[in-house]
């Protein structure tokens, strides 16, 4: 097995990872790892490889060994059979040349998740163009609820993220603001703090809690702290809604994060318990990106993207509300430039949607990435067009806590003109209702500031300057 | 402010608060996308950013300023051979090439207290516009304190982990690294420096270091910064370590103890 010619050379790849890793599409992060193929032809011959192996191989040749890696053990106990019978015959290619028929409707790819695990759907991925990508990926249709319902048919969502350098809660409402009047939000708001402490963690979660609470937004809010901070608040009767937690593909690199499964169950009964959902209880925020394992020495001699596929056996594991992969955030050794950052997003999309996570992308990039607003217009136009569940709203795409660049309220405006693509319902009526969006889904022209909102204004700018 | 009676931008009426964050808030709209001088200021700040990573550092410049000084330096480098290699591979970043290891090898040894290492890490225009004004606080400070120095090293492709090598080199006990920092779209030139005792090649790993992050016009101040650093030194010098269990606790500047109040809940 996993040999092959191509070109009167012939290839022995020796091991399922080896030829995973050889053929996966070139990144920085698999040449830093020592695992990428060496030239394109030992990348089209992994390939060739790869698109033969019987996906029951899977089962039974562990990338990441059984006995010590709890993801492991993870994604192989709760492998449903039977899900997995209609294609357990199916090599690798075929599985493709299945998905890209009309044989796999959306039915009968919901039906299947359970019976797939994440290194299947990463081995697929590897031999898919992006156009593949997206076409399976828009047959995929993963709903959560908490507030309001996330991931319907011709919807994409919004996390309005007003981070600021000092978390100062007059700067945070600004931003809050501002992302609420573009039409921002409907996924979360939710707040990057300064400073991973409870005290400052407790204080930013009643700042969004009122802030909901007193302008009835259909949302949820979430303070993206150390699961363990969020815990301690609970346990302090702190108004948690969606418990955050980064995540990553292999035991080890989730150690190096400070977590565990067992942790991270403890969290999800712990805010299941506080019923603050009100159409659904899908109460988990996660987050992932490739390239995290082997920042923290444990990829096992994985490609970046397969441990990144692996993160979401995790994921699926707490049914969540939102899955985010932060994609450009990580730096250029792993994702060198906006080719690499566009595939890496629209992979991670089309592998957690194969799984069942409503999937976000944050579409970003950091300075020394060889990529501009540009690149992100692509991959924000492909990612919306593959039926992303959701994207970041940061005021004027530039998240001056975090210091990298991300997606904006104008940005996600732009792909719902385009696109048609509305916010969650629940939100949408909340837009109208106040007179922020008009019924087509787009701004309406306003020469004041909204009713809900023209008292709290007065107040820090003054009556007489309401109107600049 | 009065507007034109069909305006081609839309303003938007809560636009004063930009006064409340540097957030990009506020920024009107044309249709519904980003209005050209809106548009404009974004990339003249990535314009910046993205220079501050690619232009490299005029090292001989650097080299030229403390010589007039009177301090002693050498210049190092890492085994990334240019600027894509190094922004790829941050492993070689860490290591010295093998001509630098010549070049320590040929320079007398005096036992040191202290390295000090410049890099230009991420940004060359953080290290141009405040390495020097630093230096020129901390050496007097150091010299003062009866702190045998070494050469300051200047060190071109290095990553903060470079500094071990050296340190480790003249069997130093503080190894100090002024490096240019990930640049940000409102810090293009924001310097980190990386305090480590005992470092060791190979050894010391990033929890065995303290970093004093954000020197730059708006951020922290030379003098900030080097009462911070002080303060890591004699903590260390009395621990005899440093990294986590080493705490900063000078106070902190800027991070925010008020309550949740604010203008949409009054």
């Amino acid at each position: 097995m996993y040999k092959t010619t191509a070109q009167h050379l012939s290839y022995d790849f020796k091991t399922l990872a080896n030829v995973m890793a050889k053929a996966t599409p070139a990144r920085s992060g698999d040449y830093l790892a020592g695992v990428a193929a060496s030239n394109h032809l030992e990348r089209v011959a992994a390939q060739y490889a790869l698109a033969d192996v019987p996906l029951k191989q899977f089962l039974t040749e562990a990338l990441v060994p059984y006995e010590t890696d709890e993801v492991t053990r993870l994604i192989i106990d709760e492998h449903d059979q039977t899900a997995f019978a209609p294609i357990s015959h199916f090599t690798v290619g075929d599985f493709r040349n299945w998905l890209l028929s009309e044989d796999a409707s959306t039915e009968k790819l919901t039906a299947l998740a359970p019976g797939l695990t994440p290194e299947m759907v990463a081995a697929v991925s590897k031999i898919m163009r992006l156009q593949d990508l997206i076409l399976v990926a828009k047959k995929c249709r993963v709903i959560s609820q908490f507030r309001n319902t996330i991931g319907l048919e011709n919807r994409l969502s919004t996390r309005l993220q007003p981070n600021h350098p000092t978390d100062n809660a007059t700067g945070v409402a600004a931003s809050i603001l501002d992302g609420l009047l573009y039409g921002s939000g409907d996924a979360v708001i939710g707040i990057n703090p300064a400073s991973d402490n409870l005290e400052a963690t407790a204080r930013l979660l009643h700042l969004l809690s009122d802030v909901i609470e007193r302008y009835k937004i259909p949302t949820q809010a979430c303070i993206l702290a150390h699961v363990t901070t969020t815990l301690k608040a609970i346990e302090q009767n702190v108004p948690v809604d969606l418990v955050f937690q980064s995540i990553a593909g292999t035991q080890k690199a989730n150690e190096s994060f400070g977590i565990n499964l067992n942790i991270l169950e403890e969290a999800h009964q712990a805010a299941l318990g506080l019923k603050r959902g009100t159409v659904g209880n899908d109460c988990m925020y996660f987050e992932t990106g490739q390239g995290s394992a082997l920042s923290a020495n444990a990829h096992h001699g994985l490609d970046q993207q397969t441990c990144e596929a692996r993160a979401y056996a995790v994921a699926r594991k707490f049914k969540p509300l939102l899955v985010n992969t932060v994609v450009g955030f990580i730096g250029p050794e792993y994702l060198y430039d906006g080719k690499q950052i566009i595939r890496a997003g629209l992979e991670d999309h089309f592998c957690g949607k194969l799984l069942g996570l409503p999937m976000g992308c944050d579409i970003c990039y950091t300075n020394h990435a060889e990529a501009d607003q540009d690149d992100m217009d692509l991959l924000l136009s492909s990612f919306a067009m593959a039926g992303g569940s959701f994207i970041m709203g940061i005021p004027g795409a530039d998240d001056v806590m975090l210091n990298y660049q991300s997606t904006s309220f104008h940005d996600a405006l732009y792909i719902r003109q385009v696109l048609g693509l509305r916010p969650a319902p629940e939100f949408e009526q909340w837009l109208i209702e106040h007179q922020i969006f008009n019924a087509s889904n787009q701004l309406k022209p306003l020469t004041e500031m909204p009713a809900l909102f023209k008292s709290s204004l007065q107040k820090v700018l003054g009556s007489t300057d309401e109107s600049r | 402010m009065s507007h034109d009676k069909n305006p081609i931008i839309a303003y938007d009426p809560w636009h004063a608060l930009n006064q409340l964050t540097s957030a990009r808030i506020g920024l009107g709209r044309a249709g519904m996308s980003l209005p050209t001088r809106a548009n404009l200021d974004f990339q003249l700040a990535h314009a910046l950013a993205r220079d501050a990573v690619h232009i490299p550092l005029d090292f001989s410049k650097l080299a030229q300023a403390l010589e007039q000084l009177g301090y002693h330096y050498q210049r190092l480098q890492s085994q990334a051979e240019n600027q894509r290699h190094y922004l790829q591979r941050p492993d070689l970043g860490r290591c010295l090439n093998e001509h630098s290891y010549q070049a320590l090898a040929t320079s007398d040894i005096h036992p040191v207290d202290a390295v000090i290492v410049v890099a230009d890490g991420l940004s060359s225009t953080a290290i141009e516009n405040h390495a020097l004004g630093f230096l020129q606080l901390l050496v007097p400070v150091l010299t003062k304190a009866g702190y045998q120095l070494a050469p300051i090293a200047l060190v071109k492709h290095g990553r903060v982990a470079i500094g071990d090598a050296i340190a480790d080199h003249y069997k130093a006990r503080l190894c100090i690294t002024l490096i240019g920092e990930r640049p940000g779209l409102s810090s293009p030139d924001s310097m980190g420096i990386y305090f480590t005792y005992q470092a060791k090649a190979g050894v010391s790993t990033d929890a065995d270091r303290n970093c004093i992050s954000n020197i730059h016009a708006n951020g922290l101040t030379y003098e900030q910064a080097l009462k911070k650093l002080c303060y890591l030194i004699a903590g260390a010098e009395q621990l005899k370590l440093s990294g986590v269990e080493l705490k900063d606790e000078t106070t902190d500047t800027g991070l925010e103890l008020s309550g949740s109040a604010n203008f949409l809940l009054n």
